[in-house]
């Protein structure tokens, strides 16, 4: 029996680049769609959470619109979930681009500001380094961030870079990937990650 | 650690890529796709386009431009020429681009970064920044592709654009521009110092000697139209001299 291929649902945070996102599907041959509806966000197969700009717009917005409770339930229900920059940001507690403001809570830590002897905003191609297994492979990444998680939270596998020292390129658990790079913008490396993350997953929650 | 970039530019009018003729390679050296994905497989770290259309008829074909090589891109692209709004940076990117460039109309009102900032974040709001010398030192603002000087120091608008959020700045030598003698390390080395942005040389450069005296003297990036687009080098080329000359770069 040939299995349809899956379809990607991206949440629409109205602070995401998101034609490009939608376009690094394509390139992969996967069907997408969008939608901010929370139910749909909880219920979907995939979901990817992209993300650009700061940490309290899109906090703001996500508890506007109901998607953080989404999010929060989808994430702990073990549903195949990808965060994306700023996305991987929001998952965390806190961050310093927003004080005051609560995260997700979904990954212990708090977001911090790359030190100031390093250019800011971070901007291109890093060398990310996973001796953990897993999706990652070690390659170059792009990366667009001012901000960054320094250190791998307790409970979660990590991929690491270097600016300024170590901090976090991305982490995984389960059927949770969140990268603090954009993969759709990481050229054939980026691409490979996308297709692997889907290919490893059944869309329906639980193990793979 | 970061690497340093290599940003081919293509001249995009009506549609069409106005410099270079001579692309190897390809069937079709002036459409913008083809030449897009042609960098992209030699290594290219990003891609900028320039809209250099004349009129309004022609910046409706920019969009559609964008559409067509963000289908087949993988890697960043930036979009500049004529951007005078919120509005405008936002076709673009629902076309496609990661960032936008903007320049005459930011100089007449310095706002706009802020707005695009503030809209879609400040790795969108790229500033464009063409400077020419002064006889007494220093540089100052030209706009309107280099017809118009405006009195401003080139040094302080860097950082007032930055202070408004500017995430990072093409800054363009309107002295060495077309020249083909080297990119205006002084203004390079100035301009980096000044903010803590990355930093993209453009304007002069003209063989892989020149890219390396650029990164050295403080640019992070490195933009280039036509040593690439005449076929004589190819990024690849260039990332090998880098890398023997002990610059990191992707490879």
């Amino acid at each position: 029996m040939t299995k349809a291929s899956p379809e990607i649902t991206v949440v629409v945070t109205g602070v995401a680049n998101l034609a490009s996102v939608l376009a690094g599907w394509k390139r992969l041959g996967l069907a997408t769609r969008v939608t901010e509806d929370p139910e749909d966000v909880e219920r979907a197969d995939f979901v990817e959470l992209p993300g650009v700009g700061a940490f309290g717009a899109a906090m703001d917005r996500l508890r506007a619109t109901g998607l953080d409770q989404a999010l929060v339930r989808r994430v702990q229900s073990d549903r195949p979930t990808l965060a994306i920059c700023v996305g991987l940001q929001v998952l965390c507690d806190a961050s310093e681009e927003s004080p005051g403001v609560a995260g997700l809570g979904l990954v212990p830590g708090t977001v911090q500001r790359f030190p100031d002897h390093v250019r800011i905003p971070q901007f291109g191609w890093n060398q990310v380094q996973n001796p953990a297994g897993g999706p990652i492979v070690d390659g170059y990444a792009y990366f667009a961030n001012s901000y960054r998680l320094p250190l791998a939270p307790a409970g979660f596998a990590a991929a690491t870079s270097d600016h300024g020292g170590a901090f976090v390129a991305a982490i995984w658990r389960g059927n949770m990937l969140a990268c603090q790079f954009h993969p759709e913008l990481s050229g054939a490396w980026g691409l490979g990650l996308l297709d692997r993350w889907v290919r490893g997953r059944t869309g329906k929650g639980g193990s793979p | 650690m970061i690497t340093a970039r290599i940003l081919p530019c293509l001249d995009v009018k009506d549609g069409r890529v106005v410099k270079g003729i001579k692309f190897q390679g390809l069937r079709d050296a002036g459409d913008p796709a083809e030449r897009a994905a042609a960098y992209e497989a030699q290594g290219a770290d990003e891609l900028v386009i320039l809209d250099v259309s004349a009129t309004t008829e022609g910046r409706k074909t920019a969009a559609e431009t964008v559409r067509r090589v963000r289908d087949v891109l993988s890697i960043p692209l930036t979009v500049g020429g004529g951007v005078r709004s919120v509005e405008d940076a936002g076709r673009l990117l629902d076309a496609g681009a990661d960032k936008v460039a903007v320049n005459t109309a930011a100089v007449r009102d310095p706002s706009l970064i802020s707005a695009i900032a503030q809209r879609f974040g400040r790795q969108c709001a790229i500033l464009a920044l063409d400077a020419a010398a002064r006889p007494e030192g220093g540089w100052e603002v030209v706009v309107s592709s280099g017809r118009e000087r405006t009195g401003l120091d080139a040094i302080a608008w860097a950082r007032e654009a930055v202070s408004r959020g500017a995430g990072e700045i093409v800054l363009t030598s309107w002295d060495r521009d077309g020249t083909r003698q080297g990119y205006d390390l002084p203004l390079l080395t100035a301009a980096s110092a000044a903010v803590p942005v990355p930093i993209v040389a453009s304007g002069g450069a003209d063989s892989a000697q020149h890219l390396l005296e650029g990164l050295r003297a403080g640019a992070d990036a490195v933009l280039a139209a036509s040593i690439f687009h005449y076929g004589e080098t190819t990024v690849g080329d260039v990332k090998a001299f880098l890398a023997a000359n002990g610059i990191e770069v992707r490879r």
